[in-house]
């Protein structure tokens, strides 16, 4: 099936003639110029009397943006056609399946006698590259990123400079050593050679990356690596083509060059810094027009990133910087729906990109001029191959010596394994100019067979080598609430330990920025009370959110993601405290959730009553739907239940509710014993609350049971507490498993709530003489 | 002087190897010791209550106590002490010392044991070996503490989630009536097994230098 649309596609592309694609990028002005003469052509046809046509044929009115979407198309549906192939997808990383497709329609096109279309550089560095380092930058591990920044920094200056250098100045040896053809290559061309081949492209090591699911450490320096070196390949690309006509290259100039690195690099970072506060700013009034949420974001980075370009600054670091300096802010502000948004835009966009790129990267191979020279190339490969390796070692070893983490020999090996090139350096050697520089044809090719021999073969064995080395993969556990706390309590704790020991290290300066960032920053551009909310609050109810949406979605069946097969409840956890002082079991979230969903679904009126926290006043926002509710009744909750402990009555909760729809679908296997009641049988004088439910009258019903085998000693000491359990406790409750559960009479209701008795919702005040 | 001199070298040596230090590092220790204890022999709370950096961080109760708990000066005494000397000062200090390059598996299971100890004993304020409900409350309250508007439902709310989820993870299955006493020290380590407390609970030493040691009132 994906054959034949594949098939199809390819033809309307040859057909269609695809050299308009090379040409036309932005020439819209060619099909304006177009769209009036065709105007023009068909009035005219209408005063010489021909039949009227019915059916006409006009295509170069839309030539340009259909191909655009053609070849988008044909991205898509290669992705797709990837995934539905396993096999073929577990061996081979996608990008190399992607540039083997570019190669069979750049070859098809060929062969139509067509020019295939190239990789122009300025679609790519202004349409394609984007879209990939803002979903980079904006889903960049700040944690991850700045811990080992040090040493992403080491790699991605010291490292492309010694690559550069190094592949570079061998290279001019070997031109020197060779006589003949490549004598003409002189010292600054091989330099500039050198300097875009030894730039890590952050494209390809994504796109490698991505599959391997290897651990995050070794991801975040390979990754970070890839973006940070942009800068040094912009400077040292700018200043070897400025004097590359000169010819020599004197001391100022080599001064003025590490000026310039730190003015691209610096500069690139203010710029997408101030963009991104601005952002952040706009976010904050958002919250009327939640609809253009996500094109904000996306505005404000793009533009980062075009004004950084203007002043030849690192465009890349400018975008980098924007996305990190306004995600947590305007994730704050923004809603969640919008936050979903402009996740999936982001990773909409960037995987087209991606596609489109690998895809042209094996067009443009078909297309380029080329010129081979054996020993160019060959010398170019393995150059590139030493100094990667002999760059990662070195300076391992240099930065060990600095790090708490040591790196070992088989994190350096995939870190230098992992250094591929990739389109970027490609776009880079296409912008030469061909008269200052005759042997571009070389280089093109010389670059293309780098990549192709970094994407191919690293690329595709990289996978078995980290299983054959056993690296260590990414965890997928999700952060539990414990490790938060103690990740926050570590931070303190060391930033204490810096402080009694006068030493101002790391700790002490995150911890001086995070204070400054809560007092000032935060108040200004984040709309409201949110602007105070601790981290580990937002944590707690992400985590809330989650465990909530689970629930939801978890339709059928009794197995739930999260499933952890434990009976453990706040119950057992509650200290053994003099009855007189216990105080209400706590009810864990799950129970919550479904005592959400059964008061949304019987309640009528809520209750806005609110606590000290504001966030839940999100009531007013009509594109949130049903979470603020959840919240609200949560609120609401806590404060019967302070109502209730107050009252010094002890409540136990009893069986698990039965099995209505809604119900049995959103337990948890986690805690079905969230009630956790004692042993069976006892009759113990209790109050029995219907909640209306689809199956039950809407009654309050008061059993009054007068209890008379062993009560508990909890409950005698208490003397006639208030206990709701289950009408017609026969079976022991030694064991409880949801299944079991499942089988309790229909009766049985979740009867924590007592002030909420059915859908003729009393006033909360009426529950009060209920309770008393 | 000489003697002196010696005699302190020779015990800096001691403890260099009791607690891995080097000599160099246990000199700077040393100024720094004397510098907050304004030359006294022995530290009490108020000399470390001083520092002025100190009093911003939300747990600086509990990192004062730690060094003046006696568990974690190797004794297997509990209680606290009124105050310490320099050698404790050191040893409790030891616990953040980056573990050495050439460290085998095995050595780093215990480095991370012992630190995941400290952790614990700053917890468990009663000594009873088991961090209760109540005391995993106040110890997410303290990290609240700095911000204002939290009310302390919130506070419980997380520490009960926590709790459940410890104890859901590590006893599993426990019927209506049993009770869970608290996080004892071997659930303690399982539930923050993935946090890699051996290399993320360390400071750099060797940072320490003269001008430093001023800064830090």
């Amino acid at each position: 099936m994906e054959l034949k649309m594949f098939l199809l596609v390819l033809g309307l592309l040859v057909g269609t003639g695809s050299p308009d694609m090379g040409s036309s990028q932005g020439k819209c002005s060619e099909s304006l110029v177009q769209g009036p003469q065709t105007q023009e052509n068909r009035t005219h046809t209408t005063h010489s009397k021909k039949p009227f046509p019915v059916l006409s044929f006009g295509y170069d009115y839309v030539r340009l943006p259909f191909e655009i979407s053609l070849w988008v198309l044909l991205a898509s549906l290669m992705k797709l056609g990837f995934h539905l192939m396993p096999r073929l997808s577990s061996i081979v990383p996608e990008s190399c399946l992607l540039i083997v497709v570019g190669l069979l329609v750049g070859g098809l096109i060929k062969l139509v006698g067509e020019a295939p279309p190239v990789l122009e550089s300025n679609i790519f560095f202004l349409y394609l590259l984007p879209p990939i380092i803002l979903d980079a930058g904006y889903f960049l591990p700040i944690r991850q990123f700045t811990e080992n920044l040090g040493t992403i920094l080491m790699f991605a200056v010291v490292g492309t400079l010694w690559n550069a250098f190094f592949v570079g100045g061998l290279l001019y040896g070997v031109c020197q050593l060779e006589g003949h053809r490549l004598v003409t290559v002189d010292l600054l061309s091989c330099l500039l050679f050198g300097s875009i081949i030894s730039a890590v492209d952050p494209v390809a090591v994504l796109a490698v990356f991505e599959e391997i699911h290897i651990n995050e450490l070794l991801h975040i320096l390979v990754f970070g690596e890839s973006l940070l070196n942009d800068a040094v390949t912009v400077v040292l690309y700018h200043l070897f083509e400025e004097f590359s006509s000169v010819g020599t290259i004197t001391v100022t100039d080599v001064l003025l060059g590490i000026v310039c690195f730190l003015v691209v690099s610096l500069g690139g970072i203010v710029v997408g810094a101030i963009y991104g506060i601005l952002a952040a700013f706009t976010s904050r009034f958002t919250s009327h027009t939640r609809v253009i949420e996500p094109l904000f974001v996306f505005l404000y980075s793009y533009m980062a990133y075009l004004s950084a370009e203007v002043f030849h600054l690192s465009g890349i670091m400018a975008l980098i910087a924007c996305g990190a300096v306004m995600r947590p802010y305007v994730e704050a502000n923004i809603s969640h729906k919008s936050h979903t948004t402009i996740k999936y835009f982001l990773k909409m966009w960037s995987s087209v990109s991606d596609t489109l790129i690998f895809i042209f990267l094996g067009v443009s191979t078909v297309a380029g001029p080329h010129e081979w020279n054996w020993i160019f190339v060959v010398a170019t490969l393995i150059f590139c191959l030493v100094a990667r390796v002999l760059g990662v070692v070195g300076l391992t070893f240099v930065i060990n010596k600095f790090r708490i983490v040591k790196l070992t020999s088989k994190d350096q090996f995939i870190i230098a394994y992992g250094g591929l090139r990739g389109a970027i350096a490609f776009s880079l050697v296409y912008l030469l100019n061909t008269d200052h520089f005759p042997k571009r044809n070389m280089f093109l090719t010389a670059i293309i067979t780098v990549i192709f021999f970094t994407v191919f073969v690293q690329g595709m064995t990289i996978r078995p080598l980290v299983d054959l080395l056993a690296v260590k993969k990414k965890q997928e556990t999700k952060r539990s609430i414990n490790e938060e706390i103690h990740t926050q309590f570590l931070d303190h704790l060391l930033t204490g330990i810096e402080d009694i020991c006068g030493h101002y290290g790391h700790h002490h300066w995150k911890d001086k920025l995070n204070r400054f960032n809560k007092k000032y920053v935060k108040k200004c551009l984040i709309a409201g009370e949110r602007s105070k909310e601790p981290q580990l609050i937002a944590f707690y109810h992400k985590m809330e959110m989650k465990q909530a949406i689970e629930l939801v979605e978890s339709g059928g069946g009794s197995k739930l993601p999260s499933a952890m097969p434990s009976t453990v409840s706040m119950q057992n956890i509650q200290p053994k405290k003099p009855p007189q002082d216990r105080a209400l079991p706590q009810l864990s979230k799950a129970r919550e959730e479904e005592i959400r969903k059964i008061l949304r679904t019987n309640l009528q009126r809520t209750r806005q009553r609110l606590r000290s926290y504001n966030r839940h006043t999100l009531i007013a926002d009509p594109y949130e739907d049903g979470w603020n509710e959840i919240l609200i009744k949560r609120k609401k909750m806590k404060e019967l239940e302070k109502k209730i402990s107050q009252m010094n009555n002890y409540l136990t909760v009893p069986a698990p509710p039965p099995d209505s729809p809604t119900i049995a679908r959103a337990r948890l296997a986690s805690d079905p014993q969230a009630w956790g009641l004692k042993s069976a049988t006892e009759s113990i004088p209790s109050i029995k609350v219907d909640l209306a439910s689809p199956q039950s009258p809407e009654s309050v019903n008061i059993v009054d049971e007068i209890g008379m085998k062993g009560s508990q000693p909890k409950v005698s000491e208490e003397g006639g507490g208030l206990t709701m359990k289950v009408p017609s406790p026969t079976k022991p409750r030694k064991d409880q498993t949801t299944d079991e559960d499942n089988d309790k009479e229909p009766q049985q209701r979740l009867m924590r709530c007592l002030s909420d008795p059915g859908p003729a919702a009393e006033e909360e005040d009426e529950d009060e003489p209920f309770l008393h | 002087m000489g003697a002196s001199q010696s005699g302190r070298v020779h015990m800096f040596q001691d403890l260099a190897d009791k607690t891995g230090f080097s000599i160099e590092q246990i000199n700077n220790l040393r100024n720094r010791f004397m510098y907050l204890t304004q030359d006294e022999d022995t530290l009490r709370r108020e000399h470390l209550e001083n520092i002025s950096n100190l009093a911003l961080n939300p747990i600086r109760r509990q990192i004062i106590e730690a060094f003046f708990d006696k568990r974690n000066l190797g004794e297997k005494e509990k209680g606290c002490l009124q105050e310490i000397g320099f050698e404790e000062f050191v040893m409790v200090l030891s616990f953040f010392r980056p573990p050495k390059p050439r460290t085998s598996d095995e050595e780093m299971k215990n480095i991370k044991k012992e630190k995941l100890r400290f952790l614990f004993n700053m917890h468990d304020t009663d000594n009873d070996g088991v961090i209760t409900l109540d005391e995993y409350r106040r110890v997410v309250e303290e990290l609240l503490s700095s911000y204002e508007t939290i009310g302390a439902e919130t506070a419980k709310a997380i520490s009960d989630a926590a709790m459940l989820e410890v104890a859901s993870v590590t006893v599993g299955q426990m019927g209506p009536d049993e009770f869970y006493e608290g996080i004892t020290f071997e659930q303690f380590m399982q539930i923050l097994k993935n946090v890699e407390i051996e290399t993320k609970m360390n400071i750099h030493f060797w940072n320490l230098d003269k001008r430093t040691m001023q800064c830090g009132k």
